[in-house]
């Protein structure tokens, strides 16, 4: 009112935005993300596929919830399903068979949760391994990184609580293995245990607790967590992988609006869409196959949902006795006698340990031992970075030698072969695939990175063939274009650094462990070509292939 | 030749800000020549990819469509042939519905809306005058507060703050529903339903077992007669379940205690593994081993179920049983030790 020089919009547009800016100020958010780039790659979709299977989670959940009963009451079941009709059972179990056979669409939404679910964990642990092997968790995105893996974690803890509702005979053994190992934590897990199911297993609360867990706690911290982690994304903007014209001040992209947003709001729809199919044509988890949960049966061949797998199959590799010598302990102490039960805790427990650690720890220590606390928003091209690579793919090795153990059994019925052999080789290989992936694929880095430079120094083989006068023949190599020869010139050329003195002069003993480290990753590698070598070289003209494999010895530090 | 070390090794501790290079590096060309597309330059092209992307959105309309003819019309499927097929078409529907609005969507941003990579610069997340700033106001407020300045408020606040959450964990002492003490709670898990006199019958139908009816090379999945009208029958039934088989006893390895706990060669032990707990449910006859599906820990039934192979540490927990009066096998006690998965107080 004390002002006459007022903003009056023209279109119909202008006057709705103008109504909702002066009642909640929108106008600064459409500022913001309006026009913001985001660079685009298709390894940068992963991400974006786990965020809409964890939305398709939520509605297909929410539906499943209105007819879902998750009570452990005994009934006699009495739909539509004939084999099981006249058959007590739980209410859980039971309304499971009436939300597949009685709500019309209703095992389309189980099937839809389930796929998705499997997808989710899936989606995670592929975009994690994407940021991981391009660098993406560097400095300032290491809490992002953090806040990445704990989310790996809940979606396998929602996964694991959804699994075991529907009380079937499969999610009851789940359960009985979730209790075993339970009661081998020392001191507490007899109690953990029996508060968990409320008495002796399986009594009758644990599967309206873990409905709770399912459908609200664990969720909850999911969303709190994933916003978190896109608030995250927004403050550092994305990451763009190298190349001409994107540097390390700059995000090279396209508008969130329009392409970005039609691509990414489209691409969710196509995620529904393939997850629509799948859940379609083929069966997950057939509850009805299976019967409602007895302690005494139990189907052999039986596997768990695929994340669960490796903790599974840690606990197949662990020897429970070595000749005479067994893993359970019963130690005497001055009150009594007690049991550890390390043949199920150690399993259960250390590897997965160790490699959530280690993965939660990894941009520390990656920027400790090469001593680099820079910003990095250009992202590696994974050859780019052996030590790194050869790392993950140990990791990657390890994860799935425990997660093959999960399938012992299938293998060995599947490929006709004694099931004590494949455990014996999957024992051999879970120590020795980690350093031997971590060799080979460091070695393939490597290779490819002189490939690389042999492309730079010699041009790209043009697939014609010329004959010399004197009757040789060769193939004519043309020149890269610039933009080509900028991506592969234009990597981070990471050195051995020693151990360096501290300001007193003396050299530590973490400091002396990071120069060993050092060595270990860098002593090998592949230099980036320079200008003045490819001048040098072009000088010269004539040339032998000696030169490409020079670099990377005679720059070694000394 | 092979000037590649050039960026002064020996000072790499002291790091240059990453992407700009030291002298001899390759000039950044910049973003590369921008390449119109067919619809950017044919309006033909474009006509078409318009007319692609409406018929994309067309499918997805037809797709819904056929989600509504498996729903009402294929109406309640009576088998599960039909379930199948309206679980297919209801997924196929939708499968068209969503994919038609996401192809289209998505073949509308490549081909006609614009393609121009823009180039943004990055800022600082925050500048370093506004984190001196902030760390000065913190320093502040805690200066106000006088906290460093009065240990005894401090010490008594801590102490307040770690005791105050504790009643949060008592209150789930009852989540345990049996109101049994802790020292029963842990007791209950040595106990089953096995006791002097109580017969060994079929599972499921409860049928007792004769003695003579347990052939060399047979196995029965036992329960403890009146399972059904226990109190918890799942609670019962999950500690209690046996396996009765009957091997040559000639060949079997007795330990000194054991001798009279089969009837001629007619053993039971515990189905529960004593690994995590699965149901041991598979019988070698030929090799006399008892295999877990699940984990595959395995047992010699000739040497009283010792392991020999597999991640369990102990063997499965033999009951004693004889014959009563009627020739039906019967248990002579309780099991002699905690069947199922080790715990802490197993001892």
């Amino acid at each position: 009112m004390s002002t006459t020089t007022e903003y009056t919009p023209k279109t119909s547009t202008g006057r709705i935005a103008h109504f909702v800016d002066q009642r909640v100020g929108g106008s600064g958010i459409v500022k913001e993300f309006g026009r913001k780039i985001f660079p685009d790659h298709w390894s940068f979709m992963f991400g974006e596929v786990a965020l809409y299977t964890f939305v398709l989670l939520l509605i297909s959940g929410t539906f499943l919830t209105f007819f879902f009963d998750p009570s452990m009451a005994h009934v006699i079941y009495n739909g539509s399903y004939n084999p099981l009709r006249g058959i007590g059972m739980s209410a859980a179990y039971a309304s499971t068979l009436d939300i597949s056979f009685d709500v019309r669409g209703g095992l389309f939404m189980r099937q839809v949760h389930h796929w998705s679910a499997i997808l989710f964990v899936a989606a995670v642990s592929v975009h994690m391994l994407r940021v991981f092997f391009t660098g993406a968790f560097r400095k300032p995105r290491e809490l992002n990184w953090v806040v990445g893996g704990v989310l790996l974690i809940l979606a396998m803890a929602a996964g694991f609580t959804g699994y075991s509702l529907p009380d079937d005979l499969l999610s009851g053994n789940g359960l009985r293995i979730i209790d075993g190992v339970v009661k081998s934590i020392p001191l507490v897990g007899t109690y953990i245990s029996l508060f968990l199911f409320g008495g002796e297993f399986p009594g009758t609360l644990i599967i309206p607790r873990l409905y709770s867990l399912h459908i609200m706690i664990v969720p909850a911290i999911i969303l709190l967590m994933v916003g978190i982690h896109l608030f995250m994304v927004v403050v550092h903007k994305h990451t763009q992988y190298p190349g001409p014209g994107r540097t390390n001040d700059n995000v090279v992209g396209f508008p969130v609006g329009p392409v970005y947003a039609a691509k990414a709001g489209g691409f969710f729809f196509i995620v529904y869409g393939i997850v629509a199919a799948i859940s379609g044509l083929l069966t997950i988890n057939p509850v009805w196959n299976y019967g409602p949960y007895d302690p005494s049966p139990v189907s052999a061949g039986t596997q768990p949902d695929w994340y669960i797998g490796f903790v599974d199959g840690a606990l197949r590799l662990m020897p429970g006795v070595l000749g005479n010598f067994s893993f359970e302990w019963n130690i005497p102490f001055p009150w009594g006698v007690n049991t550890l039960s390390l043949n199920v805790l150690v399993p259960a427990l250390i590897p997965a340990g160790i490699m959530f650690t280690i993965m939660f720890a990894w941009p520390w220590i990656e920027s400790w031992v090469t001593k680099d606390k820079r910003e990095h928003h250009l992202l590696d091209r994974p050859r780019n970075a052996p030590f790194r690579t050869g790392m993950g793919v140990a990791g990657v090795v390890s994860y799935c030698v425990m997660w093959a153990a999960a399938s012992s059994d299938l293998i060995a019925t599947h490929f006709h072969v004694s099931l004590n052999d494949v455990t014996y080789w999957l024992r051999v290989l879970f120590i020795l695939g980690p350093i031997l992936g971590f060799v080979v694929a460091r070695r393939i880095a490597l290779s490819l990175q002189r490939k690389d430079r042999e492309i730079v120094l010699h041009g790209r083989e043009t697939g014609v063939i010329e004959m010399s006068p004197e009757g040789a023949f060769s193939e004519r190599h043309a020149d890269m274009d610039v933009y080509k020869l900028h991506t592969l010139v234009n990597y981070e050329d990471r050195k051995v650094i020693p151990a360096q003195p501290n300001a007193a002069g003396h050299i530590s003993r973490s400091e002396k462990r990071r120069g060993a480290l050092s060595k270990f990753f860098f002593e090998d590698r592949v230099a980036p070509v320079t200008p003045s070598e490819l001048a040098a070289l072009k000088a010269e003209h004539g040339h032998g292939p000696a030169e490409i494999e020079g670099s990377s010895t005679e720059s070694i530090e000394k | 030749m092979g000037d590649h070390s050039h960026g002064s090794p020996d000072d790499s501790g002291t790091v240059a800000k990453a992407g700009t290079g030291t002298l001899d590096k390759f000039q950044d060309p910049g973003l590369p020549p921008h390449r119109k597309r067919l619809a950017d330059t044919d309006p033909h092209a474009e006509k078409r990819a318009e007319r692609q992307v409406a018929l994309l959105f067309i499918i997805s309309i037809i797709g819904t469509l056929s989600f509504f003819i498996a729903y009402f019309v294929l109406g309640r499927p009576e088998n599960i042939s039909e379930i199948r097929v309206q679980n297919a078409m209801l997924g196929l529907g939708t499968t068209f519905a969503m994919l038609g609005i996401g192809i289209g969507i998505v073949h509308w941003a490549k081909t006609l809306m614009p393609d121009h990579e823009i180039s943004e610069m990055r800022h600082e997340i925050t500048p370093e005058a506004d984190r001196k700033d902030a760390e000065e106001i913190i320093n502040q407020v805690i200066e106000e507060t006088g906290i460093k300045r009065r240990p005894l408020i401090r010490n008594t606040l801590i102490g307040a703050i770690a005791l105050a959450p504790i009643p949060a964990i008592f209150m789930f002492r009852d989540l345990d529903r049996t109101g049994k003490n802790a020292g029963e709670m842990v007791e209950q898990l040595r106990h089953t339903m096995w006791d002097t006199d109580v017969r060994l019958t079929r599972d499921p139908s409860g049928t007792p077992i004769k003695a003579s009816d347990v052939q060399i090379g047979s196995v029965f999945h036992v329960i403890p007669e009146g399972l059904d009208e226990a109190e918890d029958v799942l609670n019962e039934k999950a500690k209690a379940v046996v396996l009765l088989m009957r091997l040559d006893p000639d060949k079997m390895e007795i330990s000194e205690g054991r001798e009279d706990w089969h009837y001629q060669g007619i053993v039971a032990y515990s189905k529960i593994c004593t690994h995590v707990g699965c149901p041991v449910a598979l019988y070698e006859q030929q090799t006399h081993h008892l295999l877990c599906p699940c984990h595959q820990s395995t047992f010699d039934l000739t040497q009283e179920c010792k392991v020999i192979f597999g991640p369990a540490g102990r063997a499965l927990p033999q009951l004693p049983i004889k014959v009563d009066a009627n020739g039906f096998l019967v248990a002579q006690s309780d099991f002699h030790e905690p069947v199922g998965p080790s715990y802490w107080e197993r001892g």
